[in-house]
């Protein structure tokens, strides 16, 4: 028996599955390509012969390995610049529009210029994520620490704590849960980059997989890779998702 | 003893010639260009990495306003057939705007209406809405080869990689809008007995423009990401080509050049966007 809230989400996997079930029946019709779209049956079985032969954990550790350096990066990075930022008002108020204008612009677009200076290796791949997922983290933390409760930093000044005091006490602990924010956005950013780089210098791990699968022209692993990919991304997203509510109970 | 009621007053300085602010913001500016230049003079770098300043300014001079490219333009009913020299940046920028635009309009129509029938439908929300949020954020330049299957190697493929970059950000932020609509409105509206075109028309979409206006920013700054990637990837045409170009024959100026022209013309249409939505 399905509970009643379920009743939608059931409806809607239904739906998918139905909706991949006519695609499978219009292949096998002979009224779409099979050489443009193959089987999703096809797609399914190349799930295994991807993961035996075309070594998708050592691609997907490199690719984390990767996410995992740009996101310790931001983190260290963007808070740090977050933290000057709201220090110092008259740098906030000369380049916060700035910030937010870099945040704006297609900044991945510069991975050329990093091929350039740092190769055809793991750290052009890493530090374009890295500048490109900078700007949310900055502004975040900015925000975070902006809106710290005045009556809290009036009870650190009643206590007199000193100015480092009060920014460990009170202005980063209220300031955190819209932090987290920030550095999951810009993980989110990062994993983003980091997979279309990899996928656009034919380098590394899980979009290197894409590329090389779509130049062999095996359709069902380029449509397999793509399907793992997003798995992979979506497996991210949510689990980003739940330390964010867990630091922000209530929303 | 302590002192009560004496307020001083700083005693009124002249009108700055500029602002404390501003004269950060050059000094920054100025930091970096100058720190640029004495990189670039040093040696400490690859020259292409680090250009001078000078060779900078004079490929996005030669970028702006070196014709040399033909355009060809034909308007049949005026009969009015002339090949124009222009630079060759404005041609590519004119295709890279053209592919933007038809994604946007093409994904933010369907992000509109599938938007709308979400937040106007709980069950559809709850049976669909959490598939789309949780595609969302997934790399889209991924599908750029299956898009190449679909739709060829030309301005196509690119309109469908902004496209499905597009879509996401816009329905989401639809769906989310139509659901922060005050009821009163809606209920307004039925008091005039409208109908569903008149609802979606005179309520729904004045009701929701800032969603809508920020669903379309979000979506234009991903459409340009999907369409610039894809034109970096496989191409003959648009910015993203000539960024690559500039790569492949190590013309480093001249890249720096575009990706600056890039910049400026991405944040200046995020800002345009952005005030729309303030009204």
């Amino acid at each position: 028996m399905i509970r009643r809230e379920a009743v939608p989400f059931v409806f809607g996997a239904a739906c998918l599955l139905a909706l991949v079930a006519v695609l499978e029946a219009l292949i096998r019709a002979g009224l779409i390509n099979p050489f443009i779209v193959p089987k999703p049956s096809e797609i399914l079985w190349s799930f295994e012969r991807i993961i035996l032969e075309e070594q998708v954990l050592p691609r997907f550790l490199l690719t984390c390995g990767e996410a995992l350096a740009a996101s310790l990066m931001l983190t260290v990075v963007g808070i740090s610049l977050g933290v000057l930022l709201h220090r110092w008002r008259i740098v906030r108020l000369a380049t916060e529009t700035w910030v937010a204008a870099v945040a704006s612009a297609p900044l991945v677009l510069m991975y050329p210029l990093f091929l350039v200076i740092f190769g055809r290796s793991a750290w052009t791949i890493i530090m374009i994520a890295f500048v490109a997922a900078l700007p949310p983290v900055i502004l975040k933390t900015l925000e975070g620490l902006s809106g710290t409760r005045p009556v809290l930093v009036n009870v650190g000044r009643s206590f007199k704590l000193t100015p480092s005091q009060l920014y460990w006490k009170i202005l980063f602990p209220s300031a955190l849960p819209t932090i987290f924010v920030g550095v999951r956005l810009g993980m989110i950013f990062a994993l983003i980059n980091i997979v279309g780089v990899e996928f656009l210098i034919n380098f590394g791990g899980l979009g290197q997989l894409v590329n090389e699968l779509a130049e062999r022209y095996d359709l069902p692993g380029t449509y397999a890779a793509i399907c793992f990919v997003i798995l992979v991304s979506v497996l991210f997203f949510i689990g980003t998702e739940r330390i964010e509510r867990w630091l922000r109970p209530g929303t | 003893m302590a002192q009560t009621g004496h307020l001083t007053r700083a005693p009124q300085a002249a009108v700055p010639w500029l602002s404390p602010v501003t004269r950060l913001r050059i000094v920054i500016l100025l930091t970096i260009l100058v720190s640029w230049e004495a990189l670039a003079a040093s040696g400490l770098l690859l020259r292409e990495v680090v250009p001078s300043l000078v060779a900078v300014g004079r490929a996005l001079a030669e970028l702006l306003f070196r014709p040399d490219l033909k355009w060809p333009v034909d308007i049949g009913s005026l009969r009015f057939v002339h090949q124009f020299w222009v630079p060759a940046f404005y041609w590519h920028l004119y295709v890279t705007i053209m592919e933007v635009a038809t994604a946007l309009v093409i994904g933010g129509t369907a992000g509109l209406l599938v938007g709308l029938a979400l937040g106007a439908n709980p069950f559809l929300s709850k049976a669909f809405e959490r598939f789309l949020y949780y595609l969302g954020p997934t790399p889209k330049i991924v599908f750029f080869p299956v898009m190449i299957m679909w739709f060829g190697v030309g301005p196509e493929s690119k309109i469908a990689m902004g496209t499905i970059s597009c879509f996401f950000p816009i329905v989401l932020s639809v769906a989310a809008g139509m659901r922060q609509i005050e009821g009163v409105l809606i209920r307004v509206g039925r008091s005039f007995r409208l109908n569903t075109w008149q609802m979606v028309t005179k309520i729904y979409l004045p009701a929701m423009r800032e969603p809508i206006v920020n669903g379309v920013r979000l979506g234009m700054g991903v459409a340009m990401i999907g369409t610039l990637l894809a034109e970096t990837k496989l191409s003959n045409k648009g910015v993203g080509f000539m960024i690559i170009d500039a790569y492949n024959t190590f013309d480093m100026p001249r890249m720096y050049a575009a990706l600056l022209m890039l910049f400026v013309i991405a944040i200046g249409a995020n800002t345009l966007v952005g005030r729309a939505s303030r009204g």
